[in-house]
């Protein structure tokens, strides 16, 4: 698991790359959780590169979520295809998370 | 089980995550499962192994045998271990329609075992804990 950042205008994008499992997403929950206490509130999750998640990734994006809410921040995630997409769909986090087909909408989506 | 044509014993540490999803992949890929439905076997895999970590052997050391099998048309994987007594099926589903500040965090793990599986049974055999797993080649 690897995670790349860039700051956008609208939002701060945070990419991810190969597995979110027991093993990863701790340490996933730890970068996440500096950029919020940096201060960022909105952000777009790009999941392109992800391949594989389980529980315990949705449950720190979840964890996430809450605290991006508490502070009226935005996050929406992009490009959730392929098999994840059905984890995302069974979880219901398909629906509670806005969904996006590309970064730029997500971009357009949170700036708006 | 019929005779198992590949099995893992591993220590009972989220650590072991990686070579047990490797494990997965060759079961996957010498019965014949398709990407999609190898994907939710290694999601119901992982569940069931980090449910057995933290409640089978909550002092922390054990261990975990996989085994896994043809029966006709479907793979079957059963993952055995000798820890407390516990069932991954009994925790109840969650609320998937609540919004994200009430849906509580947590509690995907047993769902997501018979979710993304075709069978999924449970029994408790001379003081071992065994998940049976099944998967048909196609729906």
């Amino acid at each position: 698991m690897n995670i790349q950042t860039s700051k956008e205008s609208s939002a701060m994008v945070v990419k991810v790359t190969g597995r979110l499992d027991a093993v990863t997403a701790p340490e996933y929950e730890q970068q996440f959780t500096a950029l919020i206490t940096g201060g960022e509130t909105r952000f777009v999750v790009d999941f392109e590169k992800l391949d594989y998640i389980s529980s315990a990734g949705l449950r720190v994006l979840l964890a996430m979520a809450k605290q991006i809410k508490a502070k009226s921040g935005q996050i929406h995630l992009a490009n959730i295809g392929g098999a994840v997409r059905e984890v995302f769909d069974i979880s219901g986090f398909g629906s509670i998370f806005p969904m996006h087909e590309s970064v730029i909408s997500a971009l357009n989506a949170t700036a708006g | 089980m019929v005779t198992p044509f590949h099995t893992l014993t591993c220590a009972a540490n989220v650590g072991q995550l990686r070579e047990i999803a490797e494990f997965v992949d060759e079961c996957a890929e010498r019965f014949g499962l398709d990407v999609k439905r190898t994907f939710g076997l290694q999601v119901a895999v992982e569940e069931a192994f980090v449910n057995i970590c933290s409640y089978a052997y909550p002092e922390g050391n054990g261990e975990v045998i996989i085994a896994a099998g043809a029966e006709g048309d479907s793979l079957v994987l059963e993952i055995s271990d000798n820890g407390t007594p516990f069932n991954v099926l009994k925790l109840p589903d969650p609320d998937t329609t609540l919004d994200i500040t009430n849906r509580d965090i947590g509690g995907l793990g047993g769902y997501f075992i018979r979710r993304l599986t075709d069978n999924v049974c449970y029994r408790r055999e001379n003081g071992q804990n065994i998940l049976t797993l099944l998967l048909q080649r196609t729906s």
